[in-house]
């Protein structure tokens, strides 16, 4: 196997606000590898975003926000980099995109001069030299009339268009690592199906690794080949697709699963969406042992509420899980259905 | 663009009519009236005040007066000076080029400390420098402007005899350097309490656009600091600021008017003031027309401006 273009070893994040300090991602580890997709999966709150963020270093500095652990690339600790060699890192070896695409481009710039931007502060190239690349991204992400449309502003665009202009701007460098925030969330199914084909397409032709961050489990299975799922700040389960999709062995990723509504095949008969009770605990205040136990219906005084459990290998391959019942013979009696 | 402006002339044209009906009204519902002057007069009989008054125009109703002035006005014919005949617009163009020259000189001090010191203190937030900041605006705003001139006068002038206390010029020595040395300290103290304006302002508008989604965008970009500064946050936090510096046109003549008292500058807020002692009417209502049409200007210039600075209203 090749070497992992990232690889996050314990990160930990804190936030200070008003003297007060709140873990809100307790030592996150995974790896990413060229050519690969990996998902990670979670509610409102369970720290995906913030995990995202701390990879390209967006945070607010410290005091404010504390990012610990080691973020590699290329055997760089990116958390250690000067915000100067960072910025020398955002751009051509990792980039992101977001998942507003209608506040995140400056509305006062043209489009074309922003995607030229992110390429003259980068490489050394002549202005036509960047007007030609710029074109020739904006045909890769499909947006017609190209060479008119670099000229326009980002209000006269659609969001899905506004989209495809902040994908070419973070395809500008050929970035090693792409980071989608939800991408896909704010846009109509049919447009959020065009931008998943178009970034599988692009990372087909690229080789490079993507990582996707979704609540959408409909989007996973169309994109991904290896999926995490986080809660309260924790991995809590983690292995390929097919692991985690046909075999879920965390509660948590069980009841996510149940809630993406599903046409079953015939005559468009749908049975209860499943719902999860509860909210995602506020990271001020954890419950002990497993942060999911108080919404899980499989939990039990005694196993559940004690020490919190390890993530570990379920079966022999790379499935992982953090459930201190997963290895229980009759728990979980079937698996929840993939479509 | 074209519907646009007419719609803003005619709004304008309605709008000077409107201030100029009640700033007549006003003025002649004041008690006193040029005539009082010339009562004071040894010798004056009621007679002659009443030949005075005829020949004045001021013994017809008042709106058969307004309208006298209005047709007069459009015509650019402003009228003649109670005091000294001299016709009016005349009188205010003299007046004016010393009140540009100090608020020209005095806005370029505070746009451009006022914008710097609000950046800084956004950029730098609740660090010593935004604390410092934050405090000398609040005591800049607290000291009244002729208390501050008074008191640079004391020093600058009568202890340290660095700077001159007043006029605009030395009689005799009309050097560039001379209009120089003259404009520095009531440009200073107009300046004082813009400054702070200014720069709350900017503070306010540039850490709104520190949090919008497009300057982590520009992060992300990995552009160099400087640029996600210039050309991200202030380029758009100065949105803003464009019709707050178009409202500020018109206080050329209200805003003067304490520091060109204080340092005996010969500008329209002297004028203004002296005008109103004389109850030169024709005066008065020329610099209330031209606040008015300054005002109108001033919007106008500003609504072109944030067109001109912004997309969204160009092509909204």
């Amino acid at each position: 196997m090749t070497d992992p273009v990232l690889s996050v070893r314990d990160l930990r994040i804190r936030f200070r606000s008003g003297g007060r300090e709140t873990q809100v991602v307790h030592g996150v580890d995974f790896d990413i590898r060229g050519g690969e997709t990996l998902a990670l999966v979670g509610e409102s709150g369970s720290g995906k975003s913030v995990t995202s963020f701390a990879l390209m270093r967006l945070l607010p500095e410290a005091p404010r926000c504390t990012i610990e652990g080691s973020v590699s690339m290329g055997g760089v600790n990116l958390l250690e980099l000067s915000e100067r060699r960072m910025a020398q890192v955002r751009g051509p070896r990792i980039a992101m995109i977001f998942q507003e695409p209608l506040t995140s481009l400056n509305p006062v710039h043209r489009v074309g001069d922003q995607i030229a931007e992110a390429i003259r502060f980068h490489r050394k190239m002549s202005k036509a030299d960047i007007r030609a690349r710029v074109i020739e991204l904006l045909t890769l992400v499909g947006i017609p009339d190209p060479a008119r449309r670099m000229h326009a502003y980002p209000g006269e665009m659609s969001g899905g268009m506004r989209q495809r202009v902040v994908i070419a701007m973070a395809l500008a460098l050929e970035p090693d690592l792409l980071i989608a925030d939800e991408p896909t969330t704010a846009l109509d199914v049919t447009v959020q199906a065009q931008i998943l084909e178009l970034l599988r397409q692009i990372q087909r032709a690229t080789n490079m690794a993507m990582l996707f961050i979704t609540h959408d489990f409909g989007v996973v299975a169309e994109i991904a080949e290896r999926v995490m799922v986080m809660y309260a700040g924790r991995i809590v389960e983690q292995g390929s697709l097919a692991d985690v999709l046909s075999n879920p062995r965390m509660p948590y990723t069980r009841g996510l699963l149940a809630s993406v509504p599903r046409f079953e095949d015939a005559g468009l008969k749908t049975g209860p969406l499943g719902t999860i009770e509860g909210f995602v605990p506020s990271p001020d205040n954890l419950p002990a042992g497993c942060s999911f136990h108080p919404r899980c219906p499989h939990a039990r005084p005694g196993i559940c509420d004690g020490a919190l459990p390890e993530l570990a290998a379920h079966g022999a391959g790379a499935h992982l899980v953090r459930c201190a019942r997963s290895d229980e013979p009759a728990f979980g009696a079937e698996p929840a259905e993939v479509s | 663009m074209i519907r646009f402006l007419t719609h803003r002339t005619l709004q304008g044209i309605v709008l000077i009519l409107i201030v100029s009906m009640i700033g007549f009204t006003v003025i002649n519902l004041a008690p006193g009236g040029p005539l009082s002057q010339y009562a004071m007069t040894p010798g004056m009989s009621q007679q002659d005040l009443d030949r005075i008054a005829h020949q004045m125009g001021l013994d017809r109703p008042i709106p058969v007066q307004y309208l006298d002035w209005l047709v007069n006005m459009v015509s650019g014919d402003w009228g003649k000076s109670y005091r000294d005949q001299s016709p009016v617009l005349d009188v205010v163009w003299r007046h004016m080029w010393a009140t540009l020259l100090l608020m020209g000189t005095s806005t370029a001090i505070a746009v451009a400390l006022g914008t710097l010191i609000g950046v800084l203190g956004a950029l730098k937030r609740y660090s010593v420098f935004d604390y410092m900041a934050t405090v000398g605006a609040m005591i800049a705003l607290s000291i009244p402007t002729f208390w501050f001139g008074l008191v640079a006068i004391f020093f600058f002038s009568l202890e340290l005899g660095w700077l001159p206390a007043g006029n605009m010029y030395t009689v005799g020595d009309q050097s560039f350097s001379d209009y120089a040395i003259h404009l520095i300290m009531p440009s200073i103290v107009l300046a004082l309490v813009n400054v702070a304006i200014w720069s709350r302002y900017m503070r306010a508008s540039t850490l709104d656009v520190m949090d919008q989604d497009y300057v982590r965008t520009a992060r992300a970009k990995g552009l160099p600091r400087w640029r996600i500064v210039s050309a991200h946050i202030v380029r758009n936090a100065l949105i803003p600021m464009i019709t707050l510096a178009g409202l500020q046109l018109p206080t050329i003549i209200g805003g003067a008017l304490v520091t060109e008292t204080v340092f005996t500058w010969p500008g329209l807020g002297r004028l203004f003031i002296d005008s109103l002692g004389y109850n030169d009417y024709p005066v008065i209502m020329g610099l209330l027309m031209f606040s008015a049409i300054l005002t109108v200007i001033g919007n106008f210039l500003a609504d072109i401006g944030v067109a001109l600075a912004d997309p969204r209203i160009r092509l909204g």
